[in-house]
């Protein structure tokens, strides 16, 4: 077992009924990493986190966190995380500052640390001045916020957020990454699932795309974006007339075949052709062609996402 | 020890809720009195000659059907928590997995004493005086609390088998009501027919309410108080088990 593997998956499958809802899923989490499960609704992230957490049984498959299997040592695995999910589970009837100490004392802290932990939370995210009012009267946002602190009243070394800021303001948002970046910064290490690429891009340092419970491509933000194809070179002629002389031009440098799309010309670049882009540049100027649009582009998450989970919705 | 103290701090957090949201008690509280003062006023003259005499037959009646009552609120709000979402979190706590629980079910005994002590509380203003001592009285509270406790386990497994908290109010309430007005709770019983006399014989809550009433009339313990208390002791040896596992097993 390679310990700087904080979580390791292997193959699990789980069905519900006739349907297959997690299919042959692995994955690895490094200590310090974070990493996101990407994926549309139905998708069966929260599925897969729930087995994670042992809150549900795999059909078949295992997962050991910590080296501490979810199945056998069930108890010993909960005790390595802690977990935020899609609805705030906290008292409603308490107040935010009474479910902080009552997690804290759960954890394992004594009243005196229990409370103490209780304030540093409280000013960390925002809420002091609703501390001791019941929830009742708590927006989504401060519940969510207090359910991430409740998270982290035990300094968890790992951290599952099934959707952390979904439904969430973005001034909320924004406060929910930078605790979890100060969490990861302090040697946690987080698995988040979330719909949101530009999320998933933002805080993951790897992501998986998960779609009909299967895993259909893992990597770095920038290695899923290079899967799709890698930069393109976009040329937008203003002349549609001048279109053919601009494709002879790009195709005569690059050698690559060219693609036109009414005054729109695309080509798509390799690492070595990235050098030699100044020159179509230059060639393109000297012909004295007038362009709308010279751009080189990488395509973003958003393509990786609808390219590799297009048409099975 | 460290599982000690789990409990302690889910009994709190029981305690705690309660507090904050005293609406939760008002059934306990108010159910008592509605029916002290109902059955005491409407019956007492039918069944007894008068509210002063029929009183002492009255009070063990109400004081086991309140607790029955409080007891089959425990299935209920394990119900609702879970649907909240909070016992999932509980799950993934380093604690002992019986500990949330526990603090429900220990958290019970205040509704419990808090209901017992509300009905004989209206007894009492309504003129009934215990012929008994102190100590029986609280012996006889004890007794209808201990048996309400092992209840409140059977109710507690209910709410983790129904899915729906409404539902297992319900259905808890129309059972409560069919085996409390099916016993000897309010009425003498050799006028009501053979059948139903049998079925109030074998009913247990009949046998409570004679271990009880015993108590309050006579002062002393009794053999039936001892039959009831053990009968509670087996149902909290059968349903405490059960209750745990289903709790753990639980998906």
């Amino acid at each position: 077992m390679n310990s700087k593997n904080v979580v390791q998956v292997k193959n699990i499958r789980k069905r519900f009924g006739k349907k297959a809802a997690v299919q042959d899923v692995s994955f690895e989490i490094k200590k310090g990493e974070i990493f996101g499960l990407l994926g549309p609704n139905g998708a069966g992230k929260t599925t897969i986190l729930r087995m994670m957490t042992s809150l549900l049984r795999q059909d078949a498959g295992e997962i050991t966190l910590n080296g501490y299997n979810t199945l056998t040592q069930g108890r010993l695995a909960r005790q390595q995380f802690s977990i935020t999910g899609q609805t705030a589970a906290i008292d409603q009837d308490l107040t935010a500052r009474e479910n902080l100490i009552i997690f804290g004392k759960l954890n394992g802290l004594h009243r005196d640390a229990a409370r103490q932990r209780a304030d540093e939370l409280l000013t960390d995210f925002d809420l002091v001045q609703s501390a001791d009012q019941t929830l009742a009267t708590f927006s989504g946002g401060m519940r969510r916020r207090l359910d991430l602190a409740v998270s982290l009243v035990g300094k968890p070394a790992l951290l599952f957020l099934d959707e952390p800021t979904t439904g969430l303001d973005p001034r909320t948002r924004l406060q929910m990454w930078q605790a979890i970046r100060k969490l990861v910064a302090e040697g946690s290490t987080v698995l988040l699932t979330t719909q949101y690429l530009e999320e998933a891009e933002h805080l993951a340092d790897r992501i998986a795309l998960i779609d009909h419970g299967k895993m259909i491509v893992m990597g770095t933000p920038t290695e899923l974006e290079r899967q799709v194809g890698g930069m393109q070179l976009r040329i937008d002629v203003t002349e549609l007339q001048a279109v053919p002389h601009v494709q002879t031009i790009v195709q005569t440098v690059l050698g690559e075949s060219v693609q036109t799309d009414g005054r729109t010309v695309t080509v798509l670049l390799n690492q070595t052709e990235m050098q030699q882009v100044a020159q179509v540049l230059a060639q393109l100027q000297s012909t004295q062609i007038p362009l709308n649009h010279f751009a080189i582009e990488t395509p973003s998450l958003d393509d990786v996402f609808l390219k590799m989970t297009v048409g099975k919705n | 020890m460290h599982d000690m103290s789990n409990i302690v701090t889910m009994t709190h957090r029981n305690l705690l809720k309660t507090m904050h949201n005293p609406d939760s008690l008002s059934d306990v509280i108010i159910e008592p009195i509605i029916f002290t003062l109902l059955f005491g006023y409407l019956f007492g003259g039918v069944i007894a000659g008068s509210v002063q005499a029929y009183l002492p037959m009255l009070v063990a009646g109400i004081l086991v059907q309140s607790i029955l009552n409080a007891a089959s609120g425990s299935g209920q709000q394990l119900r609702e928590d879970i649907n909240a979402g909070v016992f999932d979190r509980f799950k993934t706590l380093p604690i002992a997995p019986i500990a949330p629980l526990a603090g429900q079910l220990v958290g019970d005994i205040l509704r419990l004493f808090l209901s017992g002590v509300t009905a004989l509380a209206t007894a009492f203003l309504m003129g009934w005086r215990p012929t008994t001592g102190v100590p029986m009285l609280m012996a006889a509270l004890f007794l209808a609390i201990f048996i309400g406790w092992a209840t409140s386990w059977v109710f507690a497994l209910v709410g983790l088998l129904a899915k729906n908290a409404e539902l297992i109010g319900s259905i808890s309430m129309i059972l409560i009501l069919v085996l409390t007005f099916l016993s000897n709770a309010f009425i003498p019983t050799k006028t009501l027919p053979h059948f139903l006399q049998a079925f109030v014989r074998v009913n247990p809550v009949s046998l409570t309410i004679t271990a009880i009433r015993t108590i309050l009339q006579t002062g002393s313990w009794g053999s039936n108080a001892t039959l009831v208390f053990v009968s509670g002791g087996v149902m909290i040896l059968i349903f405490m088990p059960l209750t745990i596992l289903v709790y753990q097993k639980r998906d």
